[in-house]
């Protein structure tokens, strides 16, 4: 009993307070950086945790992306589940704090000064040179995603083209997307 | 819905009554939001209980897209401070946020019993291949917003590509290509737009 405590309390157990606090430290870093969204820090995530530090395979990453992606709520919610899967409920609070600190100061502080008088030229410009960028962060996160499905090409780039699709040419809810994939999965199409 | 969008345009804005009642829709509005809120935060908070106008949801967005953060986030504290100062951003943020984090949480822990099961696991892999499709489909949809875009569209287009290859081919870390790129080409569109 105190085992699955443990686990839930710290998870796998590979990671102690030094780490935690790196891990803390890098994820307000990010959230400062998540300039379209917190689904946009994905690739900087996937290279760190993964790549830098090895706490998590490329597999376990989609797949914590995937399954916050196909519950009700905010996208940022993977965030918790890497944290989940990195270090429990210890790494939750690490992850979800260190991810909201920063920008929820920093978005109280603009909403609250853009109301008093608006800086149109700045902001404009900002709001401008970032769009480009925004963009080619969103690209980037796809193609991420679809690092450990490679060996399946054809059945990724289907059903990456048709979440495309349906996203540029109807307004149905991305839960029917999910929905096809989750059943062509299910089916064995990729593995 | 459009007859009744059109009757409530020239209906009066409400405010939300208490701190509890934008717990309430916040919360009500994150659990209808699978795979994004915003279109959900748009039906709710607009048409539905009417607390902003359509322009206004349109410039808290812009503001929220703005600023770093997942902008449903960061639009949900901006209403709440509007509405009910650091109490209502508090309230609005924990909505958001309190059930959908325990769903998946569940979620996440459950996998990892139910991992062993190859349908489960080829379920998972197939959303996530559907997951990076909704996210470059977002991409698509928001290219043609470049069209009016201070540095030219041929200029723009081009940084969209070396950003994506940037950060998704060569894995140069975000901290540098948003400090170096962004704040090059933020200076461009500042120097564009004054003259």
């Amino acid at each position: 009993m105190s085992a699955v405590i443990d686990h839930v309390l710290w998870g796998p157990g590979l990671l102690g307070g030094a780490e935690l606090w790196a891990m803390f430290v890098h994820f307000m870093l990010l959230s400062l950086l998540a300039i379209g969204g917190a689904i946009t820090t994905t690739p900087e995530m996937q290279r760190w945790v993964v790549g830098e530090r090895g706490w998590l395979t490329d597999a376990q990453f989609t797949t914590s992306v995937a399954l916050a992606q196909s519950a009700p709520g905010p996208n940022l919610l993977f965030v918790a589940v890497i944290g989940w899967n990195v270090a429990g409920l210890a790494g939750v609070a690490t992850t979800m704090v260190g991810s909201l600190l920063p920008s929820t100061t920093l978005a109280l502080l603009a909403a609250r000064f853009s109301r008093q008088r608006q800086d149109q030229w700045l902001l404009r410009a900002f709001k401008g040179g970032m769009a480009p960028l925004t963009i080619g962060m969103l690209l980037a996160t796809g193609w991420v995603l679809t690092e450990p499905l490679r060996a399946h090409a054809v059945a990724t780039a289907a059903l990456v083209l048709m979440a495309v699709a349906v996203m540029r040419f109807t307004r149905w809810s991305p839960l029917w997307p999910i929905a096809v994939g989750a059943a062509a999965g299910a089916l064995g199409m990729l593995g | 819905m459009n007859d009744r969008q059109e009757d409530l345009a020239d209906e009066a804005l409400r405010r939300p009554a208490s701190a509890g009642e934008l717990f309430r829709v916040f919360n009500r509005l994150a659990l209808q939001g699978f795979g994004g809120v915003l279109p959900i935060a748009q039906r709710e908070l607009v048409d539905r209980q009417r607390w902003l106008s359509p322009a206004q949801f349109v410039e808290t967005l812009s503001l929220g897209q703005v600023l770093p953060g997942p902008n449903i986030v960061n639009m949900a504290l901006i209403i709440g401070d509007r509405f009910f100062g650091l109490r209502g951003a508090a309230a609005a943020l924990a909505g958001l946020l309190a059930a959908p984090l325990l769903i998946v949480l569940l979620l996440a822990a459950l996998y990892g019993r139910l991992a062993g099961i190859p349908a489960v696991a080829g379920a998972l892999r197939g959303m996530g291949a559907v997951s990076a499709g909704l996210i470059i489909g977002i991409a698509v949809k928001l290219l043609p917003t470049l069209k009016s875009n201070p540095l030219g569209r041929p200029l723009a287009a081009a940084l969209v590509a070396l950003s994506t290859l940037l950060i998704g081919w060569w894995r140069v870390p975000l901290v540098w290509v948003v400090l170096g790129l962004g704040s090059a080409t933020t200076a461009l569109a500042a120097w564009r737009l004054r003259r």
